[in-house]
């Protein structure tokens, strides 16, 4: 059953994103940033959290879940050391999406030829 | 007599059925992506014994490094072009951006070329992300008491 949610949830969010490129001027840039907000924005109000306990890991594959991680951990380290530790816990939980793609990205391009 | 067969291409180009077409793609393709981190999430979970939280890490990192590796193989770029935001709304998109314009900028030299360009696009989605979930956690901190 929470295969079809992730389905249904990702493949939502994806139509949502779909929808705007084509019948809007904004760039796919523009969305992913806008959604990553949203996700933040749905964590404030522990929506997202409710979201994720749901449907699993096809709440945490869109770009929303980004925005989550992000608020996540720095409030995380908030209810600690207050307005400082929302500084310091930004982020906790990404470090390892965010580290992964630069280790990566650095290693790919050291080895092959943009295909033209 | 002109007018109406202007009228007619204009219409049997109208792109209404593309649009549609588009969306479903997106939905189909997004909603295999969530399935595909929902397998790996029970996968890695079962496999290795570590709790769900954990396991999701490991399936974002594995998600990022195939991205990654098909970017810089060449062929992601043709799925992303068919699948749209299909494949850009989930962390796929995060990791293609990066990979792709790292390998484009890299002839421009390791400084300038790679460092500079890395997060070109991926820039901004670190940036309204961390500002935003900054204000909100400060906003959720002062009324909420975090």
């Amino acid at each position: 059953m929470i295969y079809l949610y992730s389905f249904l949830f990702a493949g939502f969010v994806c139509l949502i994103g779909q929808l705007i490129l084509d019948n809007t001027k904004l760039t796919p840039g523009h969305i992913t940033s806008i959604f990553v907000i949203v996700g933040a924005f749905l964590d404030t109000f522990s929506i997202y959290d409710m979201i994720v306990a749901h449907v699993g890991g096809g709440a945490l594959v869109p770009i929303t879940s980004f925005g989550h991680l992000l608020i996540h951990g720095a409030l995380e380290k908030a209810s600690d050391f207050g307005f400082i530790g929302l500084v310091m816990g930004m982020f906790d939980l990404t470090a390892s999406g965010i580290t992964s793609a630069i280790v990566f990205t650095f290693i790919f391009a050291l080895f092959f030829k943009p295909k033209d | 007599m002109e007018k109406k067969m202007y009228d007619n291409i204009v219409n049997t180009h109208k792109p209404t059925e593309t649009r549609a077409q588009n969306a479903f793609i997106a939905f189909v393709t997004g909603g295999l992506v969530g399935v595909i981190g929902q397998l790996l999430i029970e996968f890695y979970s079962y496999n290795l014994d570590i709790s769900t939280k954990d396991a999701s890490v490991f399936m974002i990192v594995t998600l990022i490094f195939f991205a990654s590796l098909f970017t810089a193989l060449g062929f992601f770029d043709k799925w992303v072009s068919f699948a749209r935001c299909g494949l850009l709304i989930p962390i796929t998109g995060f990791a293609h951006s990066m990979t792709s314009a790292g390998i484009e900028y890299r002839k421009e030299g390791p400084i300038f070329g790679l460092g500079s360009n890395i997060f070109k696009l991926a820039g901004s989605v670190i940036l309204y992300g961390v500002v935003s979930a900054w204000f909100f956690g400060l906003l959720r901190l002062l009324i909420m008491g975090g």
